[in-house]
């Protein structure tokens, strides 16, 4: 097998399962009892407050355990929305947001809300000064993403935290997708909030967290007990906790190190030169350079990205797409179509992403073998000489 | 997700290509969509005696194509019409539900091709 889906998910670092552990077998005491068992499981949960808040530079005290990526963003966007609302009912989010940042604002709209979206360029970048142009008296709350795990592009965070600090707006960025790559640093003004998802750094999957900034007002998701200071009721995740706060000090000493970084940024550049160098009428997208190091996403002409995925897996490769069939939704991915991309150019999406169990001979793999997929795949498509008359149409019925 | 025998008639399928001089020609669907099937076929005495496809598509889409044209071929016009898209689904082992559409596409390309046939019989010199 040779994963390159890094950024659907990771395996579990040993280190992460090592430290759950004693959590899933004999110290599985609730936080909250008072006896010495409760005790043990509500110092594991406060050591890995510590080690998830030291990766961003947080505080503890300013990280809330969720259940996921997932409820991270639902809680930051409906959480600082409805706490705020006496200031303003206005938002901005970026396009390229994950579903679990853009549904969110689109129910907050059904109750009231105003929401822009922002438009990228065509590498899906974000730019700041469409962000503070788009800000009016009732902005409460910006929300840009640090990187994109469907191209990669890494969005210029730290700017927009200064215009949001600037006119003391919220401003939340959904780090899921680079907080394994990039250093996160919430120490400076403008950042309110940040996403985290442990299973995205080599931590189990089913915790997460959301970093608020201490003196923040955020209504909960979840009403019930007081844990997490009452921001966020169900007994917790202990195990889990643990796992994500072994992987979170893991990550920080690789991040700081930077050679990780370093090593896949030349896997990436590497797979990068092969693909477009063995494949025509395929383009890189997301930004050339400010990408996320170990991300490569393409789109190939001609071809549908399910019948890459399939074909890619029988020889063992296992990749990820954007395209409408590959999607449960049978939608192509609006994050392709929001920069610019054809819906048609847009099913022929691929995204490899790559972390620590990655070498180089799998990269030399997927070029030599990717190549023929494609090749295979155009003989049996009606383009293959090109698109021909072959119109646009936005708006595909789906037949049953 | 997808049964063996759907793999199979993915990653081997059958009557690749275009028949030159084919009879009938039928496409249906759009590449905005994720999915276009375009099917030839031959006719002689009435009967389907060769049927080839192309598609852009997922791997269900190929896989539908590929059974539809090994399912026609020495049928008659009015057999083959009265395939559906649940016989290429059941053929096929099943499809799950959101990937019924290319079965449905499947049936509907072949139905183009057989109404250009008759069209060009009922125009031209028999």
């Amino acid at each position: 097998m040779r994963y390159f889906d890094y950024m659907a998910t990771n395996p579990l670092r040993p280190e992460a399962l090592e430290a759950m552990m004693p959590y899933l077998k004999e110290q599985f005491g609730n936080p909250l009892s008072l006896y010495d068992l409760g005790g043990k499981a509500r110092q594991a949960v406060e050591d890995a407050r510590a080690q998830v808040a030291a990766l961003i530079n947080a505080k503890p005290q300013e990280i809330i355990f969720t259940a996921g990526g997932a409820e991270a963003n639902n809680f930051a966007i409906r959480g600082l929305a409805l706490a705020n609302r006496q200031k303003g009912a206005h938002l901005i989010v970026s396009r390229m947001e994950h579903h679990s940042v853009l549904n969110p604002a689109r129910i907050l709209e059904k109750e009231g809300f105003a929401v822009t979206y922002l438009n990228v360029d065509r590498s899906g970048a974000v730019d700041p000064a469409e962000v503070e142009k788009a800000i009016t008296k009732e902005t409460i709350l910006i929300s840009v993403l640090s990187a994109s795990p469907e191209v990669g592009t890494i969005e210029p965070v730290d700017e927009i935290a200064a215009i949001a600090a600037k006119h003391q707006i919220l401003f939340h960025t959904d780090a899921v997708a680079s907080a394994a790559y990039l250093p996160s640093n919430v120490d400076k003004p403008g950042i309110t909030a940040l996403s985290l998802s442990a299973h995205e750094f080599g931590g189990p999957k089913g915790a997460g967290a959301l970093y608020v900034k201490g003196g923040t007002r955020i209504m909960p998701l979840i009403y019930g007990g007081i844990q997490e200071g009452g921001r966020r009721a169900g007994t917790e995740n202990v195990p889990a906790i643990a796992g994500m706060g072994a992987a979170a000090s893991l990550v920080k000493a690789e991040l700081a190190e930077g050679k990780e970084a370093a090593r896949l940024s030349g896997l990436r550049d590497k797979l990068i030169k092969g693909i477009l160098g063995g494949v025509e009428n395929a383009y890189l997208t997301g930004h050339p350079e400010h990408r996320l190091p170990g991300h490569a996403s393409f789109c190939v002409e001609f071809i549908e990205g399910e019948a890459m995925l399939l074909m890619s897996a029988a020889k063992g490769i296992y990749a990820a797409s954007g395209s409408a069939c590959s999607s449960k939704a049978l939608k192509a991915s609006p994050v392709l179509l929001s920069m610019g991309i054809s819906a048609q150019l847009a099913q022929g999406s691929i995204v490899f992403s790559m972390g620590g169990g990655t070498t180089d001979e799998d990269v030399d793999y997927v070029i030599s073998e990717f190549p023929p997929v494609v090749k295979r795949l155009r003989e049996i498509s009606p383009y293959a000489g090109g698109w021909g008359e072959a119109k646009e149409n936005p708006t595909c019925i789906q037949k049953n | 997700m997808y049964s063996e025998k759907l793999m199979d008639h993915f990653t081997n399928p059958r009557n690749v290509g275009e028949i030159p001089n084919a009879d009938g020609i039928g496409e249906e669907g759009n590449p905005t969509c994720g999915d276009v099937m375009k099917i030839s076929i031959k006719v002689e005495d009435g009967k389907i005696t060769d049927a080839k496809f192309r598609t852009f598509g997922c791997g269900a889409a190929i896989a539908v194509s590929s059974m539809v044209t090994e399912m026609v071929k020495g049928k008659t016009l009015d057999e083959a019409l009265a395939i559906t898209k649940e016989a290429v689904a059941a053929e096929l082992g099943g499809l799950p539900p959101q990937k019924m559409h290319c079965s449905n596409l499947g049936a509907d390309a072949l139905r183009r091709a057989i109404e250009d046939y008759k069209g060009r019989k009922g125009a031209g010199p028999a």
